[in-house]
């Protein structure tokens, strides 16, 4: 693409670069590229402005296949890099891209720090619940019991949900998506690149070769309608056929339970109204059991608060010491 | 003064006097700022001087015990001042644990100042000794001053209302007075001094001078026995111009900054706390210069990846680290070579191996710096010699950074962090500009392709319209930057990679060898070794000895005329703080003659040291 056809509108298909996308065929990372492109689009993102770094896996060779600049980094530090880039350049729109291997394994500890910091960019993290680029190891994100080459008997340790330490690490925009669920998950990345901070989009990501159907539970379209809530900031938790379930909070146990509208109209007076402000609601929102409770999609938590580059590029920008000035500065002589 | 006395100065008064003061006692009897009081008044009077702070681990050990002391020694003198002097002329020991831990350290015949009411049973106990040391005879040979310091401070201080506690901390500006004394200094300089840091009023400005001036008079006034020699400070004639002292850690961070200003870069230093690396990244952080930043990240390896980050978005990414955090950082070092982006890696060397010795200095992370990376992943290595050194070779990582596209790592040391010359304050005005050019707009823009000279690839910032590419650890088309698999690519990618960091030894071709270019004996050093080799060479060269030295400031490429010197002297031999590195290199360089000489034990190597061995070569030799 040269520079001057870029003047015009771009659509999805001008944000690819010319490099064959190599994952296996069917994968869910075809879908979760072909919403960052869309989202791009609709966006129309300058190219040159926007960056995506990415760790190592198979999610973190999407930036290969963007017409945008793209770092390809090292296991689990693509927070780390993109740090430093926004701390240079703070107009830069930055995309890290990660598995749940690379950002809750590898990179645990800067994906931490990254949420904490606040830096101004989005995660989109593709879980698939598996290593796949390394042929099929139970991750960090893999459920309890998952049969693998290095799990043969079954994972004995507890999965790790990406949400609920995101929201711990003091995240301020949580959300999560489904990979093929295009029409939820483009609004979803818009909502994430307007947010002024580190944005976190888990994106359950369906691995066919390694981890197939790991969310069919949810995902499978005879079920998603009653298995999966939408959220949408200021509307009534709703969900399942005609919208007649709802979410509403047991005050006796602190929990969120559903209430069934066709059996009971007047439940919906407590039917939760989605304020994604709250924080405890947002917990109590990434720690329902997928077996008894939807799986909550869309934008779970948000608020704003300064971010690292912000608050990094002002006070370095407006430093105005003079350094000859500070190397005469305490004892000197002058011969 | 009598006669007697004033013989003894006009006989130290020689060519290549110095005089190596060491102060000790527990971390909070103040020794370093005592020490850091002697240095400014022997750099007032003009003269050369190198300093050496050497304090534990610990923050605040056990008060008394021989792990918790600190200490500082200061060598001053005319002439060549390159190392903080072997040993003390004269000690000054706080408590029986500071005499215990330094005597040894202290010349036959030297002074040794001791606080006699700290040699209580308790004390001595403390300090291990089974018995008194001022009485069992383990003294005999110094010259001892042995004063109730602690009590002669108290009483001083007593008219300001001090307890107890708050006037024994005035014993080191009562110390500090009588070393005034012995070196004929009045103390109005540390009197201005004290009343500008605390305030003319402050009733501890008062006391602190109060004891200054007793410790003054005491020496002056009573039985200091007449065979004490009073040192009289010459006036001595360094290049005109503003002066201060300068550790090698602020030297570094001044250089830094210098180098990134010259090259209308903003900076970043991206650092994790570590011993002895630390002060870099506070001085840095102190300074507050336009563009110029520090983050402090969650790890060693953050730190690296984000300095990176820096350089990828167009900015002059550092980081700095001691052996530890160095191992931690190597695969992102190595991205780094790979994506062939310009950065700065500061080791501040401490002795190993894993936590080691961390406040010690050793060089022995020569090899690691030079090929601790998986794969073939060339980079530039640059040792500074000295603390005022460390601006310039920062300086000259800057500018080989970015001309290359590279990163370059500075081998510092532990001791060179903390040990402090005067430096002559450079005007930045006259240092040349070196802007940076990245890389503008151009059609069919492959990110890999090369400088024909010096086979660096352009520099893209981010937000360069239509510049828009890829760059990854995975390896890339020598030209495109895509992925490539092709066995040819990976060859002659390989093969830039080594050519491009090999040709950078054009920039230090320049050797200079100190001394004759050809004679019995040639000693090749790096990092802070200078110090003690060049005295050596001078001590010996000055008797007569065909003694020359080299220094070499760049570790990697390795000069081609160090590697042709063999011809020239019957033999070689390679100093250095580790088992033999730089030795084992030249050694595989093919250089003939060659001998080693090591020493791991975390103190700098001592002048004594290496005339003995270098005598003994010469003889043979002979």
């Amino acid at each position: 693409m040269g520079i001057n056809e870029k003047t015009s509108q771009l659509k999805p298909a001008d944000y690819a670069s010319d490099q064959e996308v190599r994952w296996c065929p069917g994968c869910g990372d075809y879908a979760i590229l072909n919403a960052v492109k869309k989202t791009l689009a609709d966006k129309q993102a300058k190219t040159e402005k926007t960056v995506f770094v990415s760790g190592i896996g198979c999610s973190s060779r999407l930036p290969y296949y963007m017409a945008t600049y793209g770092f390809h980094t090292i296991h689990g530090r693509a927070p780390a890099f993109a740090t430093g880039i926004k701390l240079t350049n703070p107009e830069l729109d930055v995309w890290i891209i990660t598995g749940d291997g690379d950002s809750l394994s590898i990179g645990g500890n800067h994906f931490i720090h990254l949420l904490r910091r606040n830096l101004n960019c989005q995660v989109l993290l593709f879980n698939n619940e598996i290593y796949g680029l390394t042929k099929g190891q139970a991750s960090p994100a893999s459920r309890t019991g998952t049969i693998s080459p290095s799990t043969p008997e079954g994972s004995s340790e507890s999965p790790i949900s990406a949400c609920e330490l995101a929201l711990s690490a003091g995240a301020t925009f949580v959300a999560r998506g489904v990979d093929t669920a295009i029409k939820q998950l483009v609004p979803t990345l818009s909502k994430a690149q307007e947010h002024i901070g580190t944005s976190l989009v888990e994106i359950y990501q369906n691995c066919i070769v390694y981890n197939d159907d790991v969310f069919k539970s949810f995902t499978d379209k005879s079920v998603a309608i009653e298995k999966q809530i939408h959220l949408e900031n200021g509307k009534p938790m709703l969900f399942g056929e005609n919208n007649m379930k709802g979410l509403v909070i047991n005050k006796d146990y602190s929990a969120l339970e559903i209430v069934d509208l066709e059996k009971n109209a007047e439940e919906i007076s407590r039917v939760l109204i989605h304020n994604y402000k709250n924080k405890t609601i947002a917990n109590l929102l990434t720690q329902m059991d997928k077996n008894l409770m939807p799986v909550a999609l869309g934008v779970i938590y948000c608020i704003d608060k300064p971010t690292l580059d912000n608050h990094y590029s002002e006070k370095v920008n407006n430093y105005n010491n003079d350094i000859s000035k500070i190397m005469e500065k305490g004892q000197t002589w002058t011969i | 003064m009598d006669g007697n006395s004033s013989k003894i100065e006009n006989k130290n008064i020689e060519k290549n006097w110095s005089t190596t003061v060491r102060f000790a006692g527990d971390s909070g009897d103040g020794m370093q700022l005592t020490g850091g009081r002697l240095t400014f008044e022997a750099a007032i009077s003009g003269m050369g001087l190198a300093t050496f702070p050497d304090y534990p681990a610990e923050i605040r050990a056990p008060a008394g015990t021989t792990f918790g002391v600190s200490s500082f020694q200061v060598r001053f003198g005319k002439g060549l001042i390159a190392s903080s002097g072997d040993h003390a002329d004269i000690l000054v020991a706080m408590n029986p644990a500071a005499l215990k831990v330094n005597i040894k350290e202290v010349l036959p015949g030297g002074l040794v100042i001791l606080d006699s009411s700290s040699f209580n049973d308790r004390g001595i106990k403390k300090a291990g000794y089974e018995e008194n040391p001022m009485e069992n005879g383990s003294l005999s040979g110094l010259q001892i001053i042995s004063a109730d310091i602690s009590n002669l401070t108290v009483e001083a201080v007593k008219e300001f209302g001090l307890g107890n506690k708050d006037g024994l901390r005035c014993r080191n500006m009562w110390t500090l007075g009588l070393i005034l004394w012995l070196f004929s200094k009045n103390i109005d300089e540390t009197v201005t001094w004290l009343e500008n840091k605390f305030g003319k009023e402050n009733i501890l400005t008062k006391a602190n001078i109060a004891a200054l001036n007793a410790g003054h008079r005491y020496a002056e006034n009573t039985e200091i026995s007449s065979d004490i020699i009073r040192k009289v400070v010459p006036k001595v004639k360094p290049a005109k111009g503003k002066w201060r002292a300068i550790t090698g850690a602020e030297s570094l961070a001044f250089g830094l900054a210098t180098g990134a200003k010259k090259a209308k870069l903003n900076m970043t230093l991206c650092s994790y706390p570590i011993t002895p690396a630390s002060p870099i990244m506070h001085y840095l952080a102190s300074y507050k210069l336009k563009g110029i930043g520090i983050y402090q990240a969650e790890d060693e390896i953050a730190a690296c990846c984000s300095a990176i980050g820096v350089s990828y978005a167009g900015g002059l990414g550092v980081t700095s680290s001691s052996g530890p955090g160095i191992s931690l950082k190597t695969e992102a070092i190595g991205l780094a070579v790979s994506v062939e982006l310009p950065l700065i890696i500061i080791n501040s060397q401490r002795a190993g191996p894993s936590t080691g010795l961390p406040t010690r200095a050793e060089q022995s992370d020569l090899m690691q710096a030079i090929y601790g990376r998986h794969g073939e992943a060339p980079l530039v290595v640059l040792a500074p010699k000295s603390p005022s050194h460390c601006f310039e070779i920062a300086q000259n990582a800057v500018y080989i950074a970015i001309k290359y596209m590279t990163p370059v790592m500075i081998l510092s040391d532990a001791y060179l962090a903390s040990a402090s010359e005067p430096w002559l304050i450079p005007d930045i005005s006259k240092i040349k500009e070196n802007p940076v050019s990245f890389a503008e707009y151009e059609e069919n823009f492959k990110p890999f392709k090369r400088d024909s000279v010096t086979l660096a690839r352009k520099w893209v910032k981010p937000g360069t319209k239509g510049m828009e590419h890829r760059i990854g650890g995975l390896e890339k088309d020598s030209s495109s930057g895509n992925i490539s698999y092709d066995p040819e690519n990976h060859q002659e990618m390989t093969n830039y990679r080594s050519k491009k960091i090999k040709n950078i030894k054009n920039e230090f071709n320049e050797i200079t060898i100190t001394g004759q270019e050809n004679g019995d004996l040639l000693v090749i050093g790096w990092g802070s070794t200078n110090g003690p080799i060049s005295e050596a060479q001078e001590q010996l060269a000055n008797k007569g000895y065909k003694i020359s030295h080299v220094h070499v400031s760049c570790l990697w490429p390795i000069s081609e005329r160090l590697k042709n010197l063999a011809p020239q002297f019957e033999s070689i031999i390679v100093v250095e703080m580790n088992d033999g590195q730089l030795f084992n290199l030249l050694k595989a360089e093919s250089v003939q003659k060659l001998q080693s000489l090591t020493q791991v034990s975390g103190k700098p190597i001592r002048v004594s040291y290496l005339l003995e061995k270098f005598q003994k070569i010469l003889k043979n030799g002979k």
